[in-house]
């Protein structure tokens, strides 16, 4: 009797839960912040689409797609610059069918550049969707006169320095040093060199540095507590803090911040193509775009979302860049293939060296 | 007959659970391991990826800084412990020692990462004990207590605490107190005791609890890459670099291996020279 209770209890469940687990879902692997919950919710209430995101950074991304060969995920955001060589190499996503996309809500120069930097074999396989520079976050009342990326290895802010040991520091001190490293890119042996030799200035330097932070989070902390004044970061996380700290702020660095931007792409053995283009054309719809920037504060690919801003998220892009700061940032051209084991090698070197 | 196609039955679950998701695995890792890009960007059958671990200095040094501190850290783990262990097990009352066992298994219902941010906010420069430290007027100015490798090896023990403690108490327990008893009345010091007595009978339990948290430890990756901070490059992060900042997915496979057939080698050799048994210790 008591079996059979259970037996009835288990089948009305299943047949409850029924059509929830047939509804439609798409599967998203980001960034953290990229899908903000409000409009999860939004976009569920439209199309009925139950919306899964994944959190991540791009060599996550690109590490899961490669290990499962492009299944798993309808969509994914990972940077500009990270699609076309891993493209042909491992073959994990599959090009944009730019008539499904609503291209008259995306700022046209942009659109046209990411397409052009993930182009292969005649086809594109990245919308825009944000973009945003790395460059310095100060404390300004305490290290007033770091200008430059090379405030990272001064020596007036002894223990109160603080960055990402990833290929983003390497790039930066390269320019600070007065080299290109993007130039570079294509001379395999002139970038092993420019770049050893930024590994060793950090290895001289590293007495200096508080520590290497994992995430943006970890660093806003270490930011708010004054434990670190002078970082290198992403804008936002400066702005971020601008709200909380005046004293703290976004500095574009004297030798240009570095420009990226991060896309919509869609891996190659996406089950949900439909609901991809759908999360596509409604996350760059003016007012949703505009949700995102105001919360996040990154710029945002959207055309009309302009009207939508907050005065205080146009007041920081205002202040943190002049004119001439807008014209010196460095966007990250496409990262040939073979790069990453020279810039991992000398990382790993700079943490092992004491 | 039967007897054996029930015990097959049985046993079919954990033969199909190793083989699929252990041996078939790594049998494709070590092929994967086997493989490397040559100049024109195809991949060919190479030992390159081992190669590299020998020859190329970083590698290797960061494997022998990860095994001495994963033993130093097990050592430790064990002198800290003991105390515990016997204490709990031929000091207290019965009825006490359950509630202590139970006191030392509560901080693990709680993840990893949670009890090492735990251990950070204590130690940061804007953290607990500096705020304490600060009012007591013991110190004038905050000191940085995380980042190095003191607070790293801390860590550690702290988290393989458990996996000692509980084979120790389980061999403790099974010791007479008679023994002990009989010891003094033949008027032998504490120190004897410990070593010609206790010792020698927990052992088994001794050498079991060192295998788990060595290789723990070997093979963690939290705790140091969150204390440790900037010099702390543990191996298996390492491992983690190749397979994801780098794309270098057969450089990595290498490395997973030689991390199984090096830390076999040390529990081997540790083994031998301790005179010890491993059939006997897991029993």
């Amino acid at each position: 009797m008591k079996f059979t209770g259970i037996l009835t209890a288990a089948a009305i469940l299943v047949a409850t839960s029924g059509p929830a687990l047939s509804a439609e879902t798409l599967k998203i692997l980001t960034w953290t912040g990229y899908a903000p919950k409000a409009l999860i919710e939004k976009f569920e209430q439209q199309t009925g689409i139950k919306v899964e995101p994944t959190y991540s950074n791009n060599e996550e991304m690109i590490a899961k797609l490669r290990a499962t060969r492009g299944s798993g995920f309808d969509l994914i955001q990972p940077s500009q610059d990270r699609i076309s060589s891993v493209q042909e190499k491992y073959n994990i996503y599959q090009p944009i069918d730019y008539s499904k996309i609503e291209s008259n809500q995306i700022i046209t120069s942009m659109l046209k550049a990411v397409q052009k930097n993930t182009l292969v074999n005649g086809e594109s396989y990245a919308v825009p969707f944000c973009y945003g520079t790395s460059g310095l976050v100060v404390n300004k009342k305490a290290a007033p006169n770091a200008k430059d990326y090379d405030a990272l290895m001064d020596v007036n802010y002894k223990g109160r320095i603080s960055y990402r040991l990833k290929r983003p520091t390497l790039i930066a001190l390269a320019f600070s040093k007065g080299d290109d490293p993007f130039a570079k890119y294509s001379d395999v042996d002139a970038y092993t060199k420019l770049m050893e030799g930024i590994g060793e200035d950090l290895i001289a330097t590293k007495g200096l540095v508080k520590n290497y932070y994992a995430n943006g989070d970890a660093l806003l902390e270490l930011m708010r507590s004054g434990e670190v004044n002078v970082a290198l970061a992403w804008d936002n996380g400066g702005w971020k803090l601008h709200d909380e700290n005046p004293d703290i702020d976004f500095v574009a660095p004297a030798s240009g911040a570095l420009g990226w931007i991060d896309t919509f792409a869609i891996p190659s053995k996406a089950k949900n193509v439909d609901a991809a283009y759908k999360w596509i054309n409604f996350m760059l719809k003016a007012e949703n775009a505009a949700y995102f920037t105001n919360q996040e504060k990154y710029g945002t690919a959207s055309k009309g979302a302009d009207a939508f801003l907050e005065e205080k998220i146009r007041n920081n892009f205002s202040r943190s860049f002049t004119a001439a700061d807008i014209d010196k940032i460095n966007w990250y051209p496409p990262v040939p293939a073979k790069l990453e084991s020279i810039e991992g090698k000398i990382l790993d070197k700079v943490k092992a060296s004491n | 007959m039967a007897g054996r196609l029930t015990l097959y039955i049985f046993l079919a679950p954990v033969l199909l659970w190793l083989f699929l998701l252990i041996v078939l695995p790594h049998i494709d890792l070590f092929f994967i391991s086997l493989q490397a890009e040559n100049d024109m960007g195809d991949m060919v059958w190479s030992l390159s990826n081992y190669e590299a671990f020998f020859t190329e200095k970083i590698y290797w040094l960061t494997f022998l800084r990860t095994a001495v501190y994963a033993i130093l850290t097990t050592i430790l783990t064990f002198l800290i412990t003991f105390p515990i262990a016997f204490y709990i097990t031929k000091v207290v009352s019965l009825r006490v020692s359950g509630f202590f066992t139970i006191l030392l298994l509560v901080p693990f219902w709680v993840s990893e990462l949670v009890r090492i941010y735990g251990w950070m906010i204590l130690l940061r420069e804007s953290g607990v004990f500096n705020h304490y430290l600060m009012q007591l007027g013991l110190i004038d100015k905050p000191i940085e207590m995380l980042y190095n490798d003191i607070s790293m090896i801390m860590g550690l023990v702290y988290t393989s605490m458990l996996f000692m403690v509980v084979p120790l108490i389980s061999s403790l327990e099974g010791l007479d107190d008679g023994l002990i008893e009989a010891a003094y009345d033949l008027g032998a010091s504490k120190i004897v005791i410990i070593w010609k007595i206790v010792i020698p009978y927990i052992m088994p339990g001794i050498t079991s609890g060192s295998i788990v948290v060595f290789m723990l430890t070997l093979g963690n990756y939290l705790t140091p890459n969150l204390m440790g901070g900037k010099n702390s490059l543990w191996f298996t992060e390492q491992i983690y670099n190749q397979f994801i900042a780098s794309f270098n997915w057969n450089q990595g496979a290498a490395f997973g291996f030689l991390l199984l057939i090096l830390s076999t080698l040390i529990i081997w050799i540790g083994l031998k020279v301790t005179r010890q048994n491993l059939s006997r210790a897991l029993s």
